[in-house]
């Protein structure tokens, strides 16, 4: 039963938002955990660990996946963004804005989740209709809002970046 | 007068931060604190027969490891019972870690800790527990049959029995034109944060302080229980209450056993050595066995009706599972038995609840907090006895109304405060009316026809409520103005998401005439207010957002008469708009706040250029004879005050939906939902409506998708997000509301509760649209596609 004292790490890459880390981490290491406890990146947060609610989504090169069911040594060399790095030089991205004048966040613990699916929806999606919206969010879970304002600010963040 | 803010849908304050991933939430905190973990039991009822570690000890990483053996003193104590009644004859509380026997399946068995949390589960893991499985007590009706016991010492498996009655409801139903009987269910669903609970402890013994952050709805009262259980003065404990990922009840209960074990470790590890940090986040299996459920009753209706349908005698049996434990007492079943009158006149009427001990997690308040239940009760009669009479739904409720003119209206029961249950104010047939129009209640049967001619079936609904709210026994506020003329506000009660930074910095900054941006607020935090009793039954607004208003005021009082005596002017001739105080009429006389606040505290020593304002050869102090700082007063432009009611004001509401079920699959959909809501003057309309929504997606939630299912050995067999069904935005429909203001005599501000109103008449009003549409008594909720089919062939 017993354990080695200290489990083998592997030296990683990984790149989040632009900036490189080179981190070494047990090959069981999650993305989720890598990012939040090794990076001290803690915007991302962690629900369920079992990839249903979606608060861990980050953007792994473009693309959301959740970083509760990312083993870190998978990301060597791939770029992350997460939503610290939303905020392109202290300027709120048009997501982050429209949540708070829509008033789509209450705790916020699921928020940056959701703000990633978001960033993700309308970079592919810039012009989505309402059904659009839903079904692109719907794999995020919020306890709070019930999602109708969630869904208003990801309209608005849609409209204001067409202007 | 610049604009008042009380009552602007003005955009949060909290948000800049959370969006931005600058929020902090528990496990965000504590990076290289130790880890713990737990080892839970997989039973629900064995006896522990042995407990080996040794296989544990190799473990990398491994720092400790406590068993319920190592518990010393009040430690090893059972957890308190929170809220004694004299009805809970038979009130039982768990062990921080089990003592000989668990009661459920989840509950804490072993402590561990490690240098990480990888390496704490790789230990817990390693644990042999033996047990031997015990008859497990699970529904009910099993509970109520008490073949076996959880607690041998508790016959019957009845914690309590709570009868309330206000005249003889039996006569009275004999006596009725009309009677009739209903057996309605609710099953079990739980608050479910998408943060689980989480505790953080520092223990420094070199000046012997313990500080704790801890994912809490109730702050302060964690910390006096920490200081008795750990034998320590209250004040070397500090509680930090840092984010928290939203509450709905589960995280008012405290202490959990982490709150009391991870302080007892970090300063037992500490010795008399180096600070020892120890952090535990609770993962998601673990929130769904160990901590707390709700909802579930099953209830017997007896009612006696005239003609038009008014409730002349109402007997009610109420049968509540409170789960294995009862650490917050019978509040539960009390706020069922309480609230299930709604807005209505009801001649006589007599409820008693029986509390029941089951072998699963315990039963402690979830956002609405038995009305819900009560709601539900009482609908489903409203609406049985409308089809009954052959009446429309909307008028047999009409008839049974409070009026206006009715206010105070005292139900003659004891609320869940230990207060009269008497209504301060409303205006039940104004909401129906507005309900009624928000849902084109009277264009309904045209529309059914229109859908029924496309083979389609639709049903309407309507529920209606009143919702204790603002219960005491009391909350503060202080207010203090520094010298930079930033407005500093605190209160006790704590912050899940609810924009109380916002709502009471908005009412800050209109009693002191200061720009939103200037007033910072902090909650939750024991440094900075000590005494609170915490955030729960849509208190948080009413309590603290008094307090902080009369605190504002008394620093307003203050600022005038330093102002006053500054600008040699009469006080009652003194206004402050925008951080400046003048003279009313004649702006050129004026003082800014923050220079009042330099003149507020008489220094003597000048430690910047603006304190030199305030130095005893500045000239600016009072007269030789005076003493700088009057008799009567205190140095420093601060104040604090509380606010503590004499009972509960009460909010109230109606929804109603439209519901569309298919012929074939039995899917359910919600069409329309609407709200008409009144909690008074709304001191920010946006924040009450996202209240609003939030609440109600919890009801069609627990209406449609989301039960906890336990077998008969009391195993949660959805113990996961992928299997215990919460709503994406695909389930939830728009919501469409309107509301009304009826201030409440009760409090300064006049404003009521609405945290939970939103979820507390769905499953009635859902249920009551499905049973329009089908045609089919519906009496138990929630209800999935499976549930109406099986219906339709065995009604």
């Amino acid at each position: 039963m017993s354990r080695p004292a200290e489990e083998p790490r592997h030296a990683i890459t990984l790149t989040v938002n632009g900036t490189p880390y080179a981190v070494e981490v047990p090959a069981r290491r999650l993305l989720s955990d890598c990012l939040r406890h090794d990076l001290r990146l803690t915007g991302t947060h962690v629900g369920c660990e079992h990839g249903v609610c979606g608060c861990c989504t980050v953007l792994l090169d473009g693309a959301p996946v959740r970083s509760c069911l990312t083993f870190a040594v998978t990301v060597d060399g791939h770029a992350v963004e997460t939503v610290e790095g939303l905020a392109a030089g202290g300027e709120p991205s048009a997501v982050q804005r429209a949540f708070g004048e829509c008033h789509a966040l209450q705790c916020g613990f699921c928020t940056p989740g959701f703000l990633m699916t978001a960033t993700a929806l309308l970079r592919e999606t810039p012009d989505p209709t309402d059904e659009e919206i839903v079904e692109g969010i719907s794999g995020n879970l919020c306890r709070c809002t019930g999602y109708q304002n969630i869904v208003a600010a990801v309209r608005r963040a849609a409209a204001s970046e067409r202007t | 007068m610049a604009t008042r803010l009380f009552g602007e849908p003005i955009a949060r304050t909290e948000d800049a931060r959370l969006v931005t991933g600058q929020g902090r939430f528990l496990d965000d905190l504590g990076h290289d604190a130790l880890a713990a973990a737990f080892v839970r039991s997989p039973h629900a009822h064995a006896r522990i027969l042995d407990i080996d570690v040794t296989p544990a000890l190799d473990a990398g990483g491994l720092v400790a490891v406590y068993t319920y053996e190592d518990l010393p003193g009040r430690v090893g104590e059972p957890l308190p019972l929170l809220i004694p009644h004299p009805a809970l004859t038979h009130g039982r509380t768990g062990y921080p870690l089990a003592r000989d026997v668990v009661r459920h399946v989840g509950e804490p068995v072993v402590m561990v800790v490690a240098t990480d949390r990888y390496a704490a589960e790789d230990a817990a893991a390693a644990i042999q527990v033996t047990y031997e499985p015990l008859p497990a007590v699970v529904g009910i009706e099993n509970a109520a049959a008490a073949r076996h016991l959880v607690h041998d010492d508790v016959p019957g498996n009845v914690a309590a029995v709570l009868v309330q009655q206000t005249g003889d409801a039996p006569a009275a139903i004999a006596a009725a034109p009309h009677r009739l009987e209903l057996d309605l269910a609710i099953e079990r669903s739980a608050s479910m944060p998408l943060e689980g609970r989480g505790v953080y402890a520092r223990y420094d013994p070199d000046d012997g302080r313990l500080r704790v952050h801890t994912s809490t709805q109730a702050s302060t009262s964690v910390r006096m229980a920490i200081a008795a259980k750990l034998e320590m003065p209250p004040v070397q404990v500090d509680v930090v209450t840092p984010d928290v990922g939203g509450g709905f009840g589960v995280k008012v209960v405290h202490p959990w056993p982490e709150e009391v074990l991870l302080p007892w470790a970090a300063r037992t590890l500490a010795g008399g050595g180096a600070p020892v940090e120890i952090k535990w986040a609770e993962d998601r299996r673990e929130h769904f066995v160990s901590s707390a459920h709700e909802r579930g009753q099953l209830q017997h209706v007896r009612v006696g009706f005239d003609d038009a349908g008014r409730v002349l005698g109402l007997d009610v049996e109420i049968r509540h599972d409170n789960g294995a434990y009862t650490p917050y007492g019978i509040i539960v079943p009390i706020v069922t038995s309480t609230q299930l009158l709604g807005p209505y006149k009801i001649g006589a009427y007599r409820v008693a609840a029986t509390s029941l001990y089951t072998n699963t997690v315990i039963v402690t308040p979830y956002r609405g907090a038995g009305r819900p239940q009560g709601v539900f009760c009482m609908e489903r009669t409203m609406d049985a006895i409308a089809a009954a009479l052959g009446r429309d739904r909307a008028d047999v409720r009409a008839a049974n109304l409070i009026r206006p003119e009715e206010f105070p209206y005292d139900q003659g029961l004891t609320f869940q405060d230990g207060r009269p249950l008497i209504y301060d104010s409303g205006n039940y047939p104004k909401q129906l009316e507005m309900i009624r129009d928000l849902i084109g209640w009277d264009d309904f049967a045209a529309l059914r026809e229109r859908a029924r001619a496309e083979g389609r079936r639709l049903g309407i609904g309507l529920g209606c409520y009143v919702e204790g709210t603002g219960v005491g026994p009391y909350e503060g506020g202080h207010v203090q103005v520094d010298t930079s003329g930033k407005v500093h506000v605190a209160t006790g009660l704590t912050s899940q998401g609810q924009g109380h930074r916002t709502v009471f910095a908005q009412i800050a900054a209109d009693e002191l005439g200061v720009p939103l941006a200037d007033v910072e607020v902090t909650t939750g935090d024991t440094r900075r207010f000590g005494y609170a009793v915490g955030t729960f039954a849509s208190r948080a607004a009413v309590l603290s957002g008094n307090a902080i208003a009369l605190a504002a005021r008394k620093v307003r009082d203050k600022a005038l008469r330093i102002a006053g005596e500054a600008l040699e002017a009469d006080p009652r001739d003194l206004e402050i708009v925008d951080g400046v105080v003048r003279v009313a009429g004649s702006p050129s006389a004026s003082i800014p706040l923050r220079t009042v606040a330099v003149l507020a505290n008489p220094l003597r020593y000048a430690f910047d250029a603006d304190a030199a304002a305030a130095t005893q050869f500045a000239g600016t102090g009072p007269g030789d004879d005076e003493p700088p700082v009057a008799p009567g007063t205190e140095p420093g432009l601060e104040g604090r005050d509380y606010y503590s009611p004499p009972r509960a004001t009460f909010a109230s509401g109606m929804h109603a939906a439209i519901v569309e079920t298919d012929p074939e699959t039995a899917e359910m959909r919600v069409l329309r939902y609407a709200v008409v809501h009144d909690c008074g003057p709304m001191i920010n309309p946006r924040i009450v409506e996202g209240q609003i929504h939030g609440g109600v997606a919890q009801g069609i939630a627990g209406s449609l998708y989301e039960r906890l299912v336990y077998d008969e050995t009391g195993q949660l067999l959805n113990a996961s997000f992928m299997d215990f069904l919460m709503p994406y935005a695909t389930e939830i429909p728009h919501i469409e509301s309107d509301h009304l203001e009826t201030p409440s005599p009760l409090n300064p501000l006049g404003i009521k509760g609405a945290g939970e109103a939103g979820v507390i008449p769905v499953p009635a009003v859902i249920a009551a649209a499905i049973e329009d549409a089908e045609g089919i008594p519906i009496h138990s909720m929630p209800i999935t596609p499976s549930d109406l089919h099986t219906l339709r062939s065995h009604p």
